[in-house]
């Protein structure tokens, strides 16, 4: 670099071998970093899950696949696998649709964008646990105002967290809620770089109404960033963790399990270390896979530009 | 001041509902933060109270549990984790932008792969090691898993990349070593990234409730999130009006913040869409 854009590279004071000498201690501190804290525990979290180890026992003995085997025939791992799929398939298309038209509305407006857009963003930077609590109470079966008007308009009061067939739902609306913001904005980015020569062009065409602009136009040049964005999305909700953790701890009856925590109850609850790795492999696996799909469409969205 | 033409009212109608729907729980946490106990188990759909001693509520939340700590326990945690990340990140990425050395392509392909590897992933041997060395339940234990951000050294070299090196080469005839090149060229030119990245560290560790609930068992050592789970066991029950008063006092520091800068709060937490 510095010797392409000066030939005469015996001016720059520092030398080429000094440049490397202070470029390693640049990188030195990260590297270590990196080594202690991201690359060594992943590779123990895969050597862990060989293992039978429980935490404050002496004796390790690696059994190969066992922890897999036991996993694939474990009940409680298939319930909350079945939990957390049909928690994404709930959350994910829902907010990315309410997101996205969220956006085409509040970017078609005259009115009051900045305050819209905030209302819709404000879930998204509040402290989840907090949010989750106050939910809590809203749904709360005697004194929540959402039942107070469920009962208003003649609906029977609801006990949405205790109650087996509502709460996997109810975790999924707080879901939505919580996501649709984040679609909307990342959504808002993408609307910016469609040229409006094209809207022009379109009405020239007759394509007035504002759905036909919006299906001849909007959706087609959104495309690309739509698939992006649904993927963000599913590796955000796949991570499902604090409004279980804060809210219902899985119940009733494993109802409203998800993954990351039967991980946290085996791992840090039961310190069935080796069982708990192998459940943390499988779900790395899965995340793998979403994140090497977003990476290649990044790639892809690069070499467009 | 704009007045909406007839054709518009229906969208905005229906955005002004959305826009509550989206605002009804921060509506009743404050409306409900300062009712008396007495109003909320009449069961009122009313937002405002009947009587203002409700406001007790707050003194009263702050003498149940030491929020405040709570919230000084987060500054004190996010401020260490983007303090060292910084710290790594930024020389790191400059070398990998600006630098030549043997071994770049190696480190830049071992960053690019940190990226894939969730804090999910490396949870239950950091606990391990963490408690071999004994520092569970410490600051510590909360800071240092995050110190090495790939996610920043990715950000930042793709923004050095974008400076050009005739005004790196420019200060380097001058005298400059590559320490001062960095410090005195460099450092001024990032901080509209710096400025997202922090927005985007400080958001996410302060909600951050998966690490923390692992990694803490003293109560005073408590998270804002695991602070307010606390408060709510030790309330045990029938006081929602100190509980809604409580998590006020611990969601309103990013509210407030957020509400400030807008515009740069959404900047920095999409930035968490590159990161996954």
């Amino acid at each position: 670099m510095t010797a392409d854009a000066l030939p005469a590279n015996s001016l720059v004071p520092s030398s080429r071998r000094s440049q490397a000498g202070i470029a390693w201690l640049f990188v030195a501190p990260l590297l270590i970093g990196l080594f202690l804290f991201l690359l060594l525990p992943s590779l123990g979290v895969v050597i862990l899950s060989f293992s039978d180890w429980k935490l404050g026992e002496k004796n390790i003995a690696f059994y190969g696949l066992a922890n897999y085997m036991e996993l694939f025939t474990d009940p409680v791992f298939w319930n909350s696998a079945t939990n957390t799929a049909l928690y994404c398939l709930f959350v994910t298309p829902i907010s990315v649709a309410l997101g996205v038209w969220l956006a085409v509305l509040i970017e078609s407006s005259r009115l009051g964008r900045v305050f819209f857009r905030s209302a819709c963003f404000l879930p998204v930077v509040s402290t989840t646990v907090a949010m989750a609590i106050v939910w809590e109470f809203l749904l709360h079966p005697t004194l929540g105002p959402v039942n107070a008007l469920l009962v208003l308009i003649g609906i029977p009061a609801q006990r949405f967290l205790s109650d087996a067939a509502l709460v996997l739902p109810t975790l999924a609306a707080y879901g939505i809620w919580e996501n649709a913001g984040y679609v909307m904005v990342l959504v808002m980015a993408g609307l910016k770089t469609i040229p409006s020569d094209l809207y022009s062009a379109a009405s020239v065409d007759g394509a007035d109404r504002p759905w036909e602009r919006f299906w001849t136009i909007t959706w087609p040049m959104l495309g690309p960033t739509m698939v992006f964005v649904v993927i963000i999305i599913l590796l955000r909700v796949v991570r499902v963790f604090e409004t279980v953790a804060a809210l219902t701890q899985g119940g009733p009856h494993r109802a409203s399990e998800v993954i990351l925590y039967t991980i946290y109850l085996e791992g840090f609850n039961y310190f069935r270390i080796g069982y708990a790795s192998a459940l943390t492999v499988v779900f790395l696996l899965v995340m793998l896979i979403l994140m090497l799909i977003k990476f290649r469409l990044l790639d892809r969205a690069a070499h467009y530009q | 001041m704009m007045f909406p033409r007839l054709s518009e009212i229906p969208r905005l109608v229906l955005l002004v509902l959305f826009a509550l729907l989206f605002l009804f729980p921060f509506i009743y946490m404050i409306a409900f933060s300062i009712k008396p106990v007495g109003e909320i188990f009449a069961g009122s759909l009313s937002l405002l109270p009947e009587s203002w001693s409700g406001l007790a509520n707050f003194p009263d939340a702050l003498r149940a549990a030491p929020l405040l700590r709570y919230l000084m326990n987060g500054v004190i945690v996010c401020a260490g984790i983007l303090g060292f990340q910084l710290l790594f990140a930024v020389p790191c990425a400059f070398a990998l932008a600006k630098l030549r050395f043997r071994g770049k392509s190696v480190v830049l392909g071992l960053v690019l792969f940190g990226l894939l590897i969730p804090i999910q992933a490396t949870a239950l041997p950091m606990y391990l090691g963490l408690a071999i060395l004994g520092l569970l339940d410490t600051y510590a234990a909360l800071i240092v898993p995050f110190v090495a951000s790939v996610f920043a050294v990715f950000l930042f070299r793709q923004y050095f990349l974008t400076i050009p090196d005739d005004l790196l080469n420019a200060a380097r005839l001058d005298g400059c070593g590559e320490f001062s090149v960095m410090v005195r060229i460099v450092l001024p030119l990032i901080t509209p990234a710096a400025t997202a990245f922090g927005i985007f560290s400080v958001v996410s560790h302060w909600n951050d409730l998966f690490w923390p609930l692992i990694a803490i068992r003293s109560p005073e050592l408590n998270t804002p999130p695991l602070g307010i789970l606390a408060f709510r066991s030790a309330e045990a029950g029938d006081r929602y009006g100190e509980l809604m008063a409580g998590t006020v006092i611990i969601t309103a520091p990013l509210i407030i913040a957020f509400l400030l800068a807008q515009r740069r709060f959404v900047e920095g937490i999409s930035l968490g869409a590159l990161k996954g």
